[in-house]
């Protein structure tokens, strides 16, 4: 018989050793500090370098190049920077990925900063059961958004093969399509994606190409493994093909091609 | 004693595996309501000795009264789990070669009330354990079930778990937080995801993991993950796909719709 699974309980009392027992104090030796340090860094010089080029950066696209931060090209001349209109819809799927909360919990929020360690909070913890960090939930929605966004991207550095109707290949074809690969490992490596594949399903003998299904899953737990390889490489092949355009625009480097 | 016998006692030792260097231990000794310190012992080092071997040296030479729970000494019991150097960890799994120079500090699971010194009351995990939705076997289902290898291969990782309880001792929501009884902890979700994947079972647990589970207070940390000795994915094979359910039952009003649509057709056809 099914037990009530709202049953609750009183938890033993806690004794002897207080919660901020001096005994308890950790004695690390490992520098525990240094992976949240380096996250926070790291994302930090990312969100500076997004909002200088959304507010500020100017419109970077130099034929056949279009910078993804710019992908795809809407209202390009309003009132606007044109990156404004396409940055959320990544920037709410980075912001809501699995991996991402993970890195923005421990790093920014030290929450917990690292594994059995103390932490700085002094408000009641309420996870992401309530506003904001519950909009977490939505995440397949900033997942299909970004699909779409990725699309853009593919059809920009298939269209950089060509220059005024001939064939044209530059380093900046490559860092476009190496991005796009990126990316696409990133967003179909999502846990989102894992789920609705194949995650979601309890007998894969009884759904309608259920077989097809696993194996759909099965691959992508395969991406979903590096995860968080994909979401560091993507988030620096964004920034590199936009710094690379950029210079080609400017006239500071000039594009080796074929 | 002769030059003779400190000869031969040497000989001994050495054909013991010792490598002639003492660590030194600082161990958590203490009971509820009393006074507790650390007290260091000097431990002779043994070839591939590991901390559950320093303890058991202890025990047997220094300090008959040390209290440490422990059966199988192979990482597949579950029952030595502590903290070395402030990391959760097996005993019997830790190798003291594998540890920094220094001291080496041993203490009891944090997130668990003491019992004496390294042993914790754990009874709470068994009373979460009892909360839990039990298997459910589909009624329609002819026996002998016939399962396919594709339908159950997931499950074997959530098998490998020994309940060692170090996920729910680093868990910050238990051990920092102490949400006790709003939060089930990594080792039942788990224990559910192995539950609700299974294709024979019936049983919907969803309403469950959001609500007495608590699976919201997660916030994605892998702390649990990172402590696992078995090197079970808790975070990324059980509780981020529990909690993607729960968003198909609560966050996604697309999925909702068509299945409240299956939901009509099916009840219409069940009344003709």
């Amino acid at each position: 018989m099914a037990q009530d699974a709202t049953t609750k309980w009183t938890p033993p009392e806690r004794t002897g050793l207080a919660k901020e027992s001096a005994f308890h104090r950790l004695r690390r030796r490992a520098p525990w500090w240094l992976l949240p340090l380096t996250v926070v860094t790291v994302l930090s010089a990312f969100i500076v370098y997004g909002i200088w080029t959304a507010f500020f950066g100017g419109k970077v696209y130099t034929a056949p190049y279009l910078s993804p931060f710019y992908s795809p090209q809407i209202w390009w001349n309003g009132p606007v920077t044109p990156a404004l209109w396409v940055l959320p819809f990544p920037l709410l799927f980075r912001a809501t990925c699995y991996y991402y909360r993970k890195a923005y919990y421990r790093s920014f929020f030290w929450d917990p900063p690292a594994c059995a360690v103390g932490e700085a909070r002094k408000k009641p913890y309420k996870g992401e059961t309530r506003f904001p960090l519950f909009l977490s939930n939505l995440h397949r929605y900033a997942m299909y958004l970004a699909v779409i966004v990725l699309i853009f991207l593919w059809i920009d550095a298939i269209a950089a093969f060509d220059l005024n109707g001939h064939f044209y290949l530059g380093l900046g074809t490559a860092i476009m399509v190496i991005n796009c690969i990126f990316l696409s490992a990133y967003t179909f490596g999502c846990h989102s994606v894992r789920h609705l594949i194949g995650g979601c399903v309890d007998c894969y003998s009884k759904v309608r190409g259920g077989v097809k299904r696993y194996e759909g899953w099965k691959f992508i737990t395969k991406l979903n493994e590096r995860h968080a390889m994909w979401a560091w490489l993507s988030l620096f092949s964004v920034v590199a093909t936009d710094v690379y355009i950029r210079l080609v625009m400017t006239g500071i480097i000039t594009d080796p091609h074929f | 004693m002769t030059d003779t016998a400190e000869a031969t006692t040497d000989i001994r030792h050495t054909q013991d595996g010792r490598t002639g260097r003492t660590v030194r231990f600082s161990v958590f000794r203490g009971v509820p309501g009393a006074q507790a310190s650390y007290v260091t012992y000097d431990v002779p080092e043994v070839e591939g000795m590991v901390v559950l071997d320093a303890i058991h040296y202890i025990q047997k030479n220094l300090d008959m009264d040390l209290a440490c729970r422990w059966n199988c000494k192979a990482a597949k019991c579950g029952s030595c789990s502590a903290e070395v150097n402030g990391h959760p960890v097996l005993m019997c799994k830790t190798r003291v070669d594998d540890l920094p120079e220094g001291t080496v500090t041993v203490a009891p699971m944090k997130t668990f009330p003491l019992v004496k010194d390294l042993v914790t009351d754990v009874s709470r995990n068994y009373k979460v354990n009892a909360a839990i939705t039990p298997f459910t076997p589909r009624k329609d289902e002819p026996t002998p079930w016939k399962i396919q290898q594709h339908d159950i291969e997931r499950l074997y990782e959530f098998r490998k778990c020994i309940e060692c309880f170090l996920c729910m001792d680093v868990c910050h929501i238990l051990r920092n937080h102490d949400l006790h009884e709003e939060y089930y902890g990594p080792r039942y979700f788990v224990r559910m995801a192995g539950l609700e994947m299974h294709p024979m079972d019936d049983a919907d647990r969803t309403d469950e993991i959001r609500t007495a589970g608590g699976i919201g207070f997660c916030n994605i940390t892998k702390c649990c993950t990172d402590v696992c000795p078995e090197h079970i994915h808790i975070t990324d094979n059980a509780i981020i796909p529990m909690k993607e359910r729960v968003a198909d039952r609560h966050w996604d009003p697309i999925r909702r719709m068509f299945t409240k649509k299956k939901q009509t057709a099916n009840a219409a056809d069940a009344a003709e």
